[in-house]
């Protein structure tokens, strides 16, 4: 049994060692707003929050995040470090209508949610460096961009 | 999927037959428990029920082109709903209520045709509903229906005050006939149309609730991932699972028609074990050309006349008499969807009934495929149609290919008494390497210009397989042309006595399929790259050029004026920094009944390496239902176009595919996307498609761009394989 401390709460998984992080939280836990799109870290559809920093979930074993704070699209805008800035960023991604497909939006929004904590002004240079390991194939980026800057203008 | 370019026509004499659609009994309201206040179920698209919610039954894949969002606008239009009471359900396969008012009889979404074909039909939808609404009150009331008025979901009757909200009315109304004379808007009272209404899906996407094919998690279910065979056409000749039944988690390993299916309790245990299965190939009949050796095929067919797709005029001997001659090859290479949501579909299969959860584009191809596969009658199959992410033509596959191994699947791990669960999962890896690719396509295009500079004959050559040979659609390939191979070319709008589009069909083993905006993804790329060389070789601007060439064509000339003025054609572009060159380039096209120009600025730097600073974009759909919507499909459109223009090609190796990922096979990512403006051209015509048209432009207007910064010409995309020239 593996403990993990997912979105504030405490839970325990019976699963392989080497299960990345990705499918412990969805297959095992349910928790299906991470998307698996590429398996090799190649694409950002599986962001996670690791104590707020991103991380992507597909390549990262559950043995290594036992212990740490993980943070998932469900849980974001109710855990108590992150809230205010996901609050800021999804507000800002309903009024500017980002999503297409919506595949992908979840770990946009984590990355962020986790560019806007360390770097409340980015620039458009600070996003394009921030989110250029997201893929939208719907090519949404226009309005991602436009997005973090309006959730920038909420939270300063 | 496309049929056919829907014309003017086309829309009037489906629309005229739209009121048998719509008043068959709806089998959803019959269904309703019997306790419950029956809601007001009119037709098949519309359920109000008695909390006021108001259900619109989408018939079209909400696959991110924003369908939900617009299908739902015509209804809250005519019904004048409040918009925030309109919910969304997607509609079950049934053709005979759900088909698709373009393609006949035939239930599925594309060919940029959702908002188009469903325009009449489900503003007349929500104008029953209200009609009924209507009487109800006046009859509750006792007052005439004309003094009676609706407005953001609260029936009044301002005379006396009185007023009602549509859960009240919903009983009475219920019981009333079901009116056939029902007036639609005028355009000048929309409330909906034109203006600006959030998107129905942002919530569910933004909290990650929205539920996916991989998402759905069903008791007893499976995971399945398969071991699909290296190159196309080879067959399984043995395997070997000891190593994958081994592996924690797995339950079983089965051949199946397509490969060897690896079945664990999770994805993980599944994928595992697929990938320590050991399976021998029989290679006999696998497809096994390169891609070199593909393209030295198609050069030489460049060489030889095709099939005549077109001819007007003597072509020959107006190129002998023209002043100046000009030829030019342009080559496109083989393209995956590459959708963020790898193929996958969810099966739960018993005695007498499959179900089905996808992201389903095609039910009139599905349901009676998987039918067959399974020994079950069409009507036992029932789909559930999920949010896509991403198709871009892939989830429509007139093969089913990926449904159809999920059926395979279920079918072969079903014991008697009990039902099979199993969702079948693609990799990324698999996903790129199982095929239906947009065909690589090469153009050779010839023109003649006499001494002013007008055109005065254009030959075009195309080569490329189709998408429609070997499919139930090849009846559609008509005197050895397949339109969608051709469009754009057949139906040039420039300008010329002489045109000649001949077709070469090679059949190869490698599966195609069509791709975002099918015929022009290719088309448009060689015409107006090629188009620009025809302006610059008789120094005109490449806009005024066309102009006078397209004085036919009011609606290209639209698109193109709108763009013009945006970008600020007429005036320089702003220079670089001193090292750094910049062009800008233009291009325009029609697909779909829509129409699209593009201004692209480019820099580039000393190093070869360019950035595309910002494209303008102007749009004439009709009537644009949804403005917002129509401008993130052209912004989509335009960044799907970037990724083929930029990065995109899927390549063999005697027969295998070269690409696995996105590190092989890179997308654009937001660093490469430029600044984007979009225009919509005002207008009171029947709404036509914007999912498409947006992708064809982009890639001739960085050409042109480029040519224009550099005096390089670059006639192959992906621009990578040639790129901008280091000497500056």
């Amino acid at each position: 049994m593996l403990k993990l401390n997912i979105n504030g709460q405490n839970r325990s998984l019976d699963v392989e060692p080497d299960t990345p992080l990705l499918w412990a939280l969805r297959d095992e836990l349910q928790l299906t707003g991470t998307k698996y799109g590429c398996g090799i870290a190649a694409c950002g559809a599986c962001t996670v929050l690791l104590n707020g920093a991103p991380a992507r979930a597909c390549v990262t074993p559950v043995s290594a995040v036992v212990g740490q704070r993980i943070t998932t699209i469900e849980g974001l805008a109710t855990t108590k470090t992150e809230s205010k800035t996901a609050k800021a960023v999804q507000a800002a991604w309903e009024k500017l209508d980002v999503v297409q497909c919506g595949y992908c939006q979840s770990g946009q929004i984590m990355s962020a949610v986790a560019l806007l904590a360390t770097n409340p002004k980015p620039t458009d240079a600070d996003i394009d460096a921030a989110m250029a390991g997201n893929i939208c194939r719907c090519a949404t980026y226009h309005r991602i961009r436009a997005a973090i800057h309006d959730a920038s203008r909420t939270l300063t | 999927m496309r049929i056919e370019n829907a014309s003017r026509r086309d829309f009037f004499k489906a629309s005229a037959g739209l009121t048998l659609a719509l008043y068959l009994p709806s089998a959803l309201a019959a269904k309703r428990p019997a306790a419950v206040a029956p809601p007001l179920a009119p037709n098949a698209f519309v359920r109000i029920g008695t909390d006021d919610r108001v259900t619109v039954i989408a018939k079209h894949l909400e696959m991110g082109q924003g369908t939900y969002t617009g299908l739902s606008t015509l209804v809250a239009e005519e019904l004048d709903a409040a918009w925030s009471q309109i919910h969304v359900e997607a509609a079950p396969a049934d053709a005979s209520r759900y088909n698709n008012l373009f393609f006949g009889p035939t239930q599925a979404t594309g060919g940029s045709t959702s908002m188009a074909n469903s325009f009449l039909q489900m503003r007349q939808a929500g104008a029953t509903a209200r009609a009924m609404l209507v009487s109800a009150a006046a009859e509750l009331w006792q007052v005439k229906p004309a003094t009676i008025t609706i407005r953001q979901g609260i029936v009044m009757h301002a005379p006396s005050g009185r007023q009602a909200r549509f859960g009240e009315l919903v009983e009475a109304a219920a019981k009333l006939p079901v009116p056939t004379d029902i007036k639609l808007k005028e355009p000048k009272d929309f409330v909906f149309i034109g203006k600006h209404v959030p998107r129905k899906d942002s919530q569910a996407k933004i909290n990650g609730s929205a539920i996916y094919t991989q998402d759905i998690h069903l008791p007893g279910m499976l995971t399945a991932v398969v071991a699909h065979p290296p190159r196309f056409g080879a067959k399984v000749k043995s395997f070997d699972a000891t190593r994958a039944k081994a592996i924690k988690g797995v339950v079983d390993v089965i051949q199946i028609p397509t490969g060897v299916a690896v079945l664990g309790t999770n994805f993980w245990s599944a994928k595992k074990g697929r990938d320590a299965l050991e399976v021998s190939w029989d290679e006999t009949d696998a497809f096994r050309l390169s891609t070199s050796d593909i393209t030295q095929q198609y050069k030489a067919l460049l060489d030889q006349p095709g099939v005549t797709a077109k001819k007007v005029g003597a072509g020959e001997t107006a190129l002998k008499a023209a002043t100046q001659q000009l030829t030019a090859d342009y080559s496109l290479p083989y393209l995956a969807h590459a959708t963020m949501e790898p193929m996958n579909c969810v099966i739960r299969l018993s005695d007498t009934h499959c179900e089905v959860w996808n992201g389903e584009q095609a039910q009139s191809t599905d349901q009676p495929k998987l039918a067959a596969a399974l020994g079950l009658q069409p009507e036992q199959v029932t789909i559930n149609m999920l949010y896509a992410g991403g198709s871009f033509g892939r989830r429509s596959n007139t093969q089913s290919d990926y449904p159809l191994e999920a059926a395979y699947i279920a079918k072969a791990i079903r014991k008697a008494g009990q039902p099979a669960v199993v969702k079948l999962v693609w990799t990324r890896e698999d996903d790129m390497r199982a095929g239906y690719y947009r065909p690589k396509f090469m153009h050779r295009i010839t023109a003649g210009l006499d001494t002013e500079g007008k055109l005065v004959a254009w030959q075009q050559r195309i080569v490329g397989q189709s998408i429609l040979v070997g499919t139930a659609l090849e009846g559609f390939i008509k005197d050895g042309i397949d339109m969608t191979s051709v469009e754009g070319a057949a139906n040039l709008p420039y300008a010329t006595a002489n045109l000649d589009v001949e077709l070469h069909t090679p059949v190869l083993g490698v599966p195609v399929l069509w791709w975002r905006s099918v015929g022009s993804t290719h088309a448009a790329f060689a015409i107006e790259s090629f188009v620009d060389e025809l302006a610059h070789a008789v120094k005109q601007d490449p806009i005024t050029f066309r102009r006078q060439l397209l004085k036919e064509h009011p609606r290209h000339l639209g698109v193109i004026d709108l763009a013009m003025r945006a970008s600020g054609w007429d005036k320089p572009l702003a220079p670089g920094k001193a090292d750094e060159k910049r062009g800008r380039g233009f291009a325009v096209h029609e697909s779909f009944n829509s129409y699209v120009a593009n201004v692209a600025e480019v820099t580039v730097k000393p190093d070869g390496s360019f950035k595309i600073d910002r494209v303008v974009c102007a749009v004439d759909c009709g009537i644009a239902v949804n403005p917002d919507v129509v401008r993130a499909q052209m912004e989509g459109g335009i960044g799907f176009g970037l990724s083929a223009a930029l990065h995109s090609e899927i390549t063999l190796n005697e027969g295998r595919v070269e690409q696995s990922n996105f590190g092989d096979y890179p997308a654009l990512r937001i660093n490469e996307m430029p600044h984007i403006e979009v225009h919509i051209v005002p207008s009171a015509a029947p709404p036509t498609g914007v999912g498409e048209p947006g992708t064809p432009v982009v890639a001739p207007a960085v050409a042109n761009a480029l040519f224009s910064a550099t005096g390089q010409r670059l006639r192959q995309l992906p621009f990578k394989l040639n790129a901008v020239e280091k000497s500056m």
